[in-house]
């Protein structure tokens, strides 16, 4: 039922891939035109989602508690804008003999190119790390995206730390929601699976699930590569939304913004997620006029919801719709 | 040889910080089996209210020796953090005993913001200055040696506190109820130590090496801002980790070791090659390393797993 639900919800966002093609980032039928302001923050909100849901794939359904998701988004930003940016040409060039090629199949590549760098990444970190528990793996995780952050503030041809700018605005809504869309489906259709019980299984009891023949570390490097692809490629979308990046953008605070949202949303809920990304990040935008008051308030939420509700604010959202009364 | 022993002293100096917080991490985790993420936020507090205290007394106008100011402001900060950390525990930390350890560590990751931003409002953002409790001058005797008169402070003082630890851990009942709680907490409960008042205490001395771990740290570096605390913080507790987790002695050495190893490294970083940019990334190699080499860290014993 639930794989129902996930599948209905991607297969609504899969219709905004129609505007994929479209060029342009102002949405048309059978949105009004909007203003750039609302169409930023619904951009914005496509890739929290996208983030968001990527992150409770790890967090949430495998129960391995990740802080590095930011140093993932920043391969995945950095991975995608230097195709872009840097090599976009010789790649249109080179692909140029056989088709001429819209800057959307190169905007495709450079995605791709973000998520599956991430994904390697993941798979780097995710293997030495993934032996360890909890806390331990909360901090090593940390430690790996700053080290991903201080390597990328380092390195000259990455523009160091004065990031790199000028980055094409490839990103539109229908590519946002695209990606929200695979993202959901992907990580929703992967948990209820037959195979993606083992997530489930990993994350209520990692002792018991390993006596009953489940390749623990196995599911583990899985769920984190999978994770670390579909935050390559929200990064690269942010990439090619705000023109351009830093390493201090992607920072700690960065991981926790989507912590905050998994939390919220209820860890191993795609939808409570989903539903979370979209209240933070209007939220964000509320509070955007007293900056100085948006992290104590996120602060607090994560004290106050953890000692009332630690199942998430929305976790059993799916249970309010009419249609999942039975379950 | 002299730049090597200066790096040394260096490393010392800062080493003895890492050591005062990594303590604190240590000790809590002995009774609660978590990592306090909110640990080095108290250091920043305890510096700032040290800072504050040397004003106000400043401005009250006693006449006092500097050693005399010194001292009472290092109490002060010690006493507020150590308030501070007690509260903590209770608001934040106490409704959580029975729950999963994930929920502990998103909530202390939340009092760590919570902390952080506050100060952020009430302290402002800019660096402050930070007032300087002992004479700087140096004591430099050894050819091109430079020893300053705080650094020597920082080390002494820093170990007379890490002696004073000791002798509470292991000459007095609180600290005889410390230990019995960390070897087993359900046992302990029923031997008659009264958990929630030893897990205050522990919390309340940990945030006092903390808070003093911040005076000296402002000291060493007179500067001071409310997110001063984050990689101190989480170098100390990497220091907690690498010396073994649980293991007072091996916070101590794993804060000196790590403090002189970072020094060395930046220190060295042409020679060896690494940009110094790469500063704080080498504690997070250290951890990394340790975990998957030693996980029990240098003076820890393996723990069975039990189902």
């Amino acid at each position: 039922m639930k794989s129902k639900i996930s599948l209905l919800i991607a297969v609504l966002f899969f219709g905004w891939l129609s505007f994929c093609f479209s060029g342009h980032r102002e949405a048309s039928w059978p949105l009004p035109q909007f203003d750039g302001y609302l169409l930023s923050i619904l951009i914005l909100i496509g890739i929290n989602i996208v983030s968001a849901v990527s992150l409770n794939l790890v967090n949430g359904h495998t129960g391995q508690f990740s802080l590095g998701h930011a140093g993932f988004m920043a391969v995945g930003a950095y991975g995608s804008a230097w195709i872009t940016l840097i090599h976009g040409k010789e790649i249109l060039s080179l692909m140029g003999v056989f088709v001429s090629m819209p800057a959307e199949c190169l905007f495709l590549i450079a995605l791709l190119f973000g998520g599956l760098f991430a994904a390697v990444t993941g798979l780097i970190v995710g293997i030495p790390s993934l032996r360890l528990r909890g806390d331990y793996l909360a901090i090593v995780t940390l430690g790996f995206g700053e080290i991903i952050r201080v390597i990328l503030q380092n390195s000259d041809a990455l523009g160091g730390a004065r990031g790199l700018a000028g980055i094409a605005s490839y990103t539109t809504l229908g590519w946002t929601f695209g990606v929200a869309a695979l993202a959901i489906y992907v990580v929703g259709t992967l948990v209820n699976s037959t195979y993606g019980r083992g997530f489930l299984a990993v994350r209520d009891d990692e002792i018991a699930a390993e006596a009953m023949g489940i390749n623990t570390t196995k599911y583990k490097v899985v769920a984190f590569a999978v994770g670390a692809f579909f935050s390559g490629l929200a990064g690269g979308l942010y990439a090619h939304f705000i023109g351009y990046i830093n390493p201090e953008g992607f920072n700690f605070l960065k991981s926790v913004d989507v912590v905050v949202i998994v939390i919220l949303g209820g860890m191993g809920s795609t939808a409570g997620v989903t539903v979370a990304a979209v209240v933070l990040t209007l939220l964000n935008e509320l509070l955007r006029q007293t900056e100085q008051y948006r992290m104590i308030v996120f602060a607090l939420l994560l004290i106050v919801l953890m000692i009332l509700r630690p199942q998430g604010l929305i976790a059993d959202f799916g249970r309010l719709l009419p249609w999942r009364r039975r379950a | 040889m002299n730049e090597f022993l200066q790096q040394l002293i260096n490393g010392i100096s800062l080493g003895s910080v890492y050591a005062l917080i990594a303590l604190g991490y240590t000790m809590v985790y002995g009774v609660l089996r978590f990592i306090n993420f909110a640990h080095g936020d108290v250091f920043m507090i305890g510096a700032f209210s040290a800072m504050f205290g040397h004003s106000l007394i400043k401005r009250s106008g006693l006449v006092m020796p500097d050693w005399l100011v010194a001292l009472v402001v290092l109490t002060l900060s010690m006493v507020v953090g150590a308030l501070l950390g007690t509260l903590i525990e209770k608001l934040a930390y106490k409704p959580l005993r029975e729950r999963p350890r994930l929920t502990v560590l998103i909530t202390a990751i939340g009092v760590s913001l919570l902390l952080e931003y506050v100060g952020q409002l009430v302290f402002g953002a800019a660096p402050r200055g930070f007032p300087s409790l002992i004479e700087s001058k140096s004591l430099g005797g050894f050819g091109s040696l430079q020893l300053s008169s705080v650094q020597i402070t920082v080390v002494l003082v820093s170990g007379g506190l890490l002696m004073g630890l000791r002798a509470i851990v292991m000459r007095t009942r609180m600290g005889l109820s410390m230990r019995a709680l960390s070897l087993n907490p359900t046992a302990a409960a029923l031997m008659g130590v009264n958990t929630n008042v030893v897990i205050s205490f522990t919390f309340g001395l940990g945030s006092a090496l903390a808070a003093a771990g911040g005076v000296f740290y402002a000291s060493l570096y007179q500067a001071i801002d409310p997110f001063m605390g984050v990689l101190p913080g989480m170098k100390a507790f990497i220091a907690a980790v690498l010396g073994g987790i649980g293991v007072l002695p091996g916070a101590a050495l794993g804060g000196v070791l790590l403090g002189v190893l970072e020094t060395l490294v930046v220190g060295y970083s042409k020679v060896l090659g690494i940009p110094s940019g790469f500063r704080d990334a080498v504690a997070f190699l250290i951890l990394i390393l340790i975990l998957l080499f030693k996980p029990t860290g240098l003076l820890g014993k393996a723990h069975r797993e039990k189902v």
